[in-house]
């Protein structure tokens, strides 16, 4: 928490020092108002004639209530000003920060994590901020005045009001001790309710056909209960809250006035009228004092979820990025890529996806990667725009180490096709344009290439409306806006990962076709599982168990690799095969 | 997204109130006790101000020296006192230090004139007040315990409700409703309502009487005081009410703000690799400062100004008082009330403006409780899945595993059929695929004999019996089912593979594992079977795929649905996955919906579908044979 509070720039500063000066003022004004109140009783007391006196303390005192309003209000702009800018820029930060991290880090937090923390755990230390900023400063200020107010009247009454905030301040730490572990807890069983709330709505068929639905809602009860009694034990801890103020708050004065009663018994006289004053300027000033520690505790109530959201928001802005920029910009050739004895693991994994990779793809060249499920195909074009870093080897991209590149310049030299096609909301340009400066010619021509005739019959052409996630249009629509996106970009290398699965036969040859007539110097990586998408690469890599089984043409493979037959044959027939 | 705090308007206040009360039945007898509780010491917190008053009022008794009359006569006849002592007395001249030579006078007539103060009543009025305070503090203290029990159960109970309540629907709710909107109605409504219930609920009924008790308390204190101290709230609370209602559309704007930002946020983290890979991180990064910048306007108003609520009421309050203080002087210098109704009174009307103010906050947190509680009874009010008439049982060893369509006619929404009329016979044991292009009717076509839907018209045998007569229980029963979106629940692969079937020992996990081919692949994991299962594992989807199917294997039936399977899946493992499933499935009846054309050339019967009917059937070489719609399919993939 403290660590985030270091980010606060003079302004800000500058901004929390007026508002501790303006407090300062503002409660000193405000403890004036028993004073002006004791006067009052004072004056009724001594039963003169002085009706004009008593309305003039009036008014005084009413002028020093409205100026402790205006400081008030004063206050809760800069406070309000301070937390909305703190959250502006801490949001930002760690927005910017997310955009910077690798698929590692993405992996360990999860989206779905990341999203709560740039939200939610930013929102809960704005609420911090708007109301405890002013609790924090007020309530030692007003604690020191009225304390100072007191101090030395009378011993007999300052340790009422002393027993009072003492048995406050146990409670409240006996309740923070006992409540502030479950808080979390709280929060992750909060998580599995709608987890596996979440999970019955997406499953609903799968559940329904298992007739599984008991056993679901056994599932999801367990997780129910378990919410249900930790909250019950959090409010039921809380609930001692309550009445132990009202009760040390009545009591005070009660207090106050039973031993004020012998007091004045045993004093003399001339001094009886001056103890009762002080009496009655104690009960107001030992409220003040305790409900400065009830704003302090207030604090407290927000500080611990704010702390949980702090440490979620350090957690990311310290995380270390896996992926270190490098400081080339160019590589030496152009369109080439090398793998040399490349492997990788997961760095929590045991085993390796990819054992002992190599190979190298010339200017131009298409190369398809073909494979079971699980072997290694995707993670191997991944290793190019360095998702993640190759365990052992090195990967070259332009006969540099992919390492040794700025990510930015990397990037350039890649379009890269993910497997699944996403849309962002905006327009058809601006979703093919995404982050290039692209002229709207070379848009259409992209559309064109990437089999998207389908843009042009829609209202607005190129500046339709697309909605987010792409609702608006197909699976295979989204397919093809995705694959101009990179046709856009004009790069020297493309990486399809599996790409073309989700257009059928037709639209993929044509594809195919056109982008080859369009791309004729760029190199290109597919990862594939169709024979009909891949027979005509110039290299074929053919990936088992994360190993590289065979490399070659579609010719040579039928002849040479084992598996490579035997993903042919489950697809298509001999003769189909010999006549293609 | 959660909805943050929003002031929401409920639909029908009235009713949804009405509702929400009724469901809370079940906990009659501790809401009543606790209201009962609330009560009390709500009647103390209301009756202590009085007691206090005359505790004040036997300490100022004895402020005063006691020089009536009666008592200088009585020194003066005295024959015990000293005639000097008596002329100190007499000799006294009335002057500011008066106090301190009354002190000096001698003992004895100090003793008669000392002021007296009625001890006894002091202390006995202390008990009292004692006593007042710890039984209101026991009673709002016990009352509490038993609300956060009843409320968080309440709680409990309605997520449980809504949970079973899907189970109740039919499946066409779930395609006109998001998930998104029904996930927050588990969360986020059902919180607010058990939550608002929790403080509101005490605080509703401790305020209210506390309200009225205090207008009541002040007029049978003193009407003058009490007109004072009510008219001197209420000019503040209409200077606050103007400014509060000017400050709403801020609220609303800094609502609408949070959601576009927050739905900003999801969409450019879920597409995170798209814009690494593309350079578009400014680009980004500058539309979110734009929005972020406009949260933070808005955002910064309506703090404020929910921060002057509070310094307003202050004043207010001191209004109040001040006005009572110089009313009441006047009033007491007359002599119409002693001084201990002052004190009352401050008291009063602290109560008065204090639960006004919390009752207008309450009336807020009642709009968006009942509006939260209205989404609540909204779904589980939803209409439910006809009652089956239930005439028949398939039982599952002997079912024989023939279907039949007969001029089946459906469709989701109505007006819109989209099987239009469907007529097939499938004899036991065979091998059926159902292709076609998107659109066509596959999927429909499997979730009509799995019951999930009610046909239109026509009719579904299953060995003979009409799927009418049956449960659908009793079909699903009979069915495997493997679906294209991988379902996989937060658990371990061993789990989710076992699923709801017991008695399933970790051998046959592994054997189903190396059926489907990912036993390999499960090694590699730390845990082995007892991996965890999440969305963003190392898990791909194919593998999650595999899974599923591994799933479908531990459950054995006569029927086998494959909806796009193995559409996740490469051909080799397809066909691995294939043969395992032919193994297992020998001699039963198997639906195929296949993208892939490679996957059902075996097949026994093909269907192939357009626009809701059956365009073509036979097997593969007939249907090439043909030269038709099956042939064009299958033939654009080798196209070159």
């Amino acid at each position: 928490m403290i660590k985030l509070f270091k980010n606060l720039n003079k302004k800000d500063l500058l901004i929390v020092l007026a508002c501790i000066l303006i407090m300062l003022f503002q409660v000193w004004i405000e403890l004036r108002l028993p004073e002006y109140m004791s006067e009052i009783t004072r004056l009724i007391e001594t039963n003169k004639d002085n009706i004009s006196e008593i309305m003039m303390q009036g008014v005084y005192m009413l002028l020093c209530a409205f100026l402790s309003m205006i400081s008030a209000i004063i206050i809760g702009y800069f406070a309000s000003s301070l937390s909305a800018s703190f959250s502006l820029n801490l949001r930002e930060r760690v927005f910017k920060k997310v955009n910077d991290l690798s698929n590692k880090e993405m992996k360990e937090f999860k989206t779905s994590s990341l999203i709560t923390r740039t939200t939610n755990d930013v929102t809960q230390i704005e609420m911090l901020i708007a109301m405890g900023l002013q609790a924090l400063i007020k309530a030692p200020i007003m604690a020191f005045f009225a304390v100072s107010k007191i101090l030395g009247k009378s011993i007999e009454l300052s340790s009422i009001v002393g027993a009072g905030v003492l048995i406050l301040l146990i409670n409240i730490i006996f309740i923070m001790i006992s409540v502030l572990p479950k808080f979390k807890v709280v929060q992750k069983l909060t998580d599995g309710v709608n987890n596996i709330a979440r999970e019955n709505l997406m499953g609903i068929r799968v559940i329904r056909a298992f007739n599984a639905s008991k056993f679901e809602g056994k599932r999801f009860n367990k997780v129910n209960t378990e919410l249900t009694n930790t909250h019950i034990s959090i409010t039921k801890t809380f609930a001692r809250m309550s009445p132990i103020m009202n009760m040390v708050m009545h009591s005070l004065t009660l207090f106050i006035y039973f031993v004020g009663s012998f007091l004045i018994v045993e004093a003399k006289m001339v001094d009886k009228i001056e103890i009762f004053s002080n009496m009655v300027v104690f009960t107001s000033y030992g409220m003040q004092v305790i409900m400065s520690f009830l704003m302090l505790t207030m604090i407290f109530m927000i500080l611990p979820r704010a702390n949980v959201s702090a440490k979620r928001i350090n957690e990311v802005l310290d995380s270390e990025i896996a992926i270190k920029d490098g400081f080339k910009n160019k590589g030496y050739e152009k369109g080439t890529i090398e793998f040399r004895d490349v492997s990788f693991k997961y760095p929590d994994a045991e085993g390796y996806l990819l054992k002992n990779i190599s190979f190298k793809v010339n200017k131009g060249e298409t190369v398809a990667f073909i494979g079971s499920t699980g072997s290694g195909k995707s993670t191997l074009i991944n290793l190019v725009p360095r998702f993640y870093d190759a365990t052992e080897g090195i990967v070259l991209v332009d006969g540099v180490d992919v390492k040794d590149y700025k990510v930015a310049s990397l990037n350039n030299i890649i379009g890269y096709v993910p497997q699944k096609a996403f849309m962002f909301t905006g327009t058809v340009k601006s979703n093919v344009k995404f982050g290039s400066k692209v002229k709207d010619e070379d848009i259409l021509k992209s559309l064109k290439v990437a089999q998207a005739e389908f843009v042009s019959k829609l209202d607005n052409g190129i500046n339709s409306h697309i909605a987010r996630g792409g609702t608006n249009v197909s699976g295979g629509q989204k397919q093809r806006l995705s694959i101009a996106r990179a046709i856009a970009k004009n790069p020297e290398i493309y990486i399809f990962d599996d790409t073309f699965s989700a257009l059928d036969y037709k639209t993929d040859l044509r594809l195919r076709k056109a982008l080859k007539k369009y791309t004729k110097d760029a190199t290109t990586l597919i990862v594939a599982q169709r024979i009909g998408t891949i027979m005509n690469a110039d290299k074929i890599v053919v990936l088992d168990k994360g190993e590289c089984v065979g490399i070659g043409t579609h010719k040579e493979l039928l002849n040479t690799c084992e598996v490579y037959k035997e993903i042919a044959y489950s697809q298509l027939s001999k003769e189909e095969l010999e006549n293609a | 997204m959660p909805r943050h705090n929003k002031i929401e308007k409920s639909k029908d206040l009235k009713g949804s109130s009405k509702k929400i009360l009724l469901s809370l039945k079940p906990w009659i007898t501790p809401i009543v006790i606790s209201i009962i509780l609330s009560f009390i010491s709500a009647y103390i917190s209301l009756i202590s101000p009085n007691k206090l008053s005359s505790l004040t009022d036997y300490i100022t008794d004895g402020l005063k020296p006691n020089v009536s009359e009666e008592v200088i006569t009585s020194i003066m006849t005295d024959p015990n006192i000293s005639d000097s002592d008596k002329y100190s007395l007499m000799s006294l001249q009335i002057d500011e230090n008066i106090l301190s030579k009354l002190d000096e006078l001698p003992t004895p007539i100090y003793n008669k004139i000392k002021p007296v103060m009625d001890m006894d009543a002091i202390k006995t009025t202390s008990l009292v007040l004692l006593i007042y305070f710890t039984v209101s503090a026991l009673a709002s203290y016990i009352e509490q315990l038993i609300l956060a029990k009843v409320t968080n159960n309440y709680g409990k109970t309605l997520r449980n409700n809504i949970i079973s309540k899907t189970d109740k629907l039919p499946l066409r709710y779930f395609d006109n409703h998001e998930n998104g909107d029904l996930l927050s109605r588990i969360t986020n409504d059902v919180d607010t309502l058990s939550q608002n219930l929790n403080q509101g609920f005490s605080s509703l009924i401790t305020l209210s009487v506390l309200f009225i008790g205090s207008i009541i308390m002040m007029f049978y204190n003193n009407f003058y005081m009490a007109i004072t101290g009510i008219l001197a709230s209420l000019i503040g609370f209409m200077f606050m009410g103007v400014i509060l209602s000017k400050s709403q559309k801020y609220f609303v704007e800094r609502q609408e703000r949070l959601g576009n930002l927050n739905g900003y946020i999801e969409e450019m983290y879920s597409a995170h690799n798209v814009i690494t890979t593309y350079n578009a991180k400014e680009m980004v990064n500058k539309e979110f400062d734009k929005i972020n910048n406009r949260l933070y306007r808005s955002s910064k108003y309506s703090q404020f100004l929910s921060g002057i609520m509070q310094p307003m009421m202050g004043f207010i309050g001191n209004l109040g008082y001040v006005s009572i203080c110089i009313v009441g002087a006047i009033l007491c210098i007359k002599g119409k009330i002693t001084f201990g109704v002052i004190v009352a009174f401050m008291v009063y009307v602290r109560m008065f403006t204090s639960s006004l103010s919390q009752l207008a906050q309450i009336a807020t947190a009642v709009q968006s409780t009942v509006a939260a509680g209205e989404r609540v009874f909204e779904f589980l009010d939803e209409e439910e899945m006809p009652k089956e008439e239930v005439t028949s049982h398939l039982d599952i060893s002997k079912v024989k595993g023939s279907v039949e369509f007969n001029h089946v006619k459906f469709g989701y929404n109505p007006g819109k059929t989209i099987i239009k009329d469907f007529t097939a016979k499938i004899k036991p044991g065979y091998k059926v695929a159902i292709v076609g292009p998107t659109g066509a009717g596959k999927t429909t076509l499997v979730n009509l004999l799995m019951k999930f839907y009610n046909i239109d018209s026509g009719s579904i045998l299953i060995d003979g019996v009409d799927t009418k007569d049956l449960s659908r229980e009793n079909i699903h029963e009979l069915f495997t089912m493997v679906l294209q979106d991988t379902w996989l629940f937060d658990g371990t692969i061993k789990e989710n593979i076992i699923f709801n079937r017991t008695g399933i020992t970790d051998d046959e996990v592994w054997e189903k594992c190396k059926l489907v081919g990912i036993d390999h692949f499960i090694k590699t994991l730390p845990n082995g079977i007892d991996a965890l299962v999440n969305e963003n594992d190392t898990i791909s989807s194919g593998q999650k795929q595999l899974i599923t199917i591994a799933r479908g294997m531990i459950k054995e039936t006569p029927f086998l649905i494959l909806d796009e399977a193995t559409s996740n899946v490469d051909t080799r493992t397809e066909e691995l996955v294939q043969k395992a499933m032919d193994k297992l499935t020998k001699g039963k009846t198997s639906f195929i919906i296949a993208h892939r054309l490679s996957t059902i050339k075996n097949a026994d019967l093909i269907l192939v579908m357009k626009n809701g009917n059956i365009v073509e059937q036979g097997n593969h070489d007939e249907l090439l044979k043909k030269n038709g719609f099956y042939a064009e399919l299958y033939n654009s993939q080798f196209e070159n």
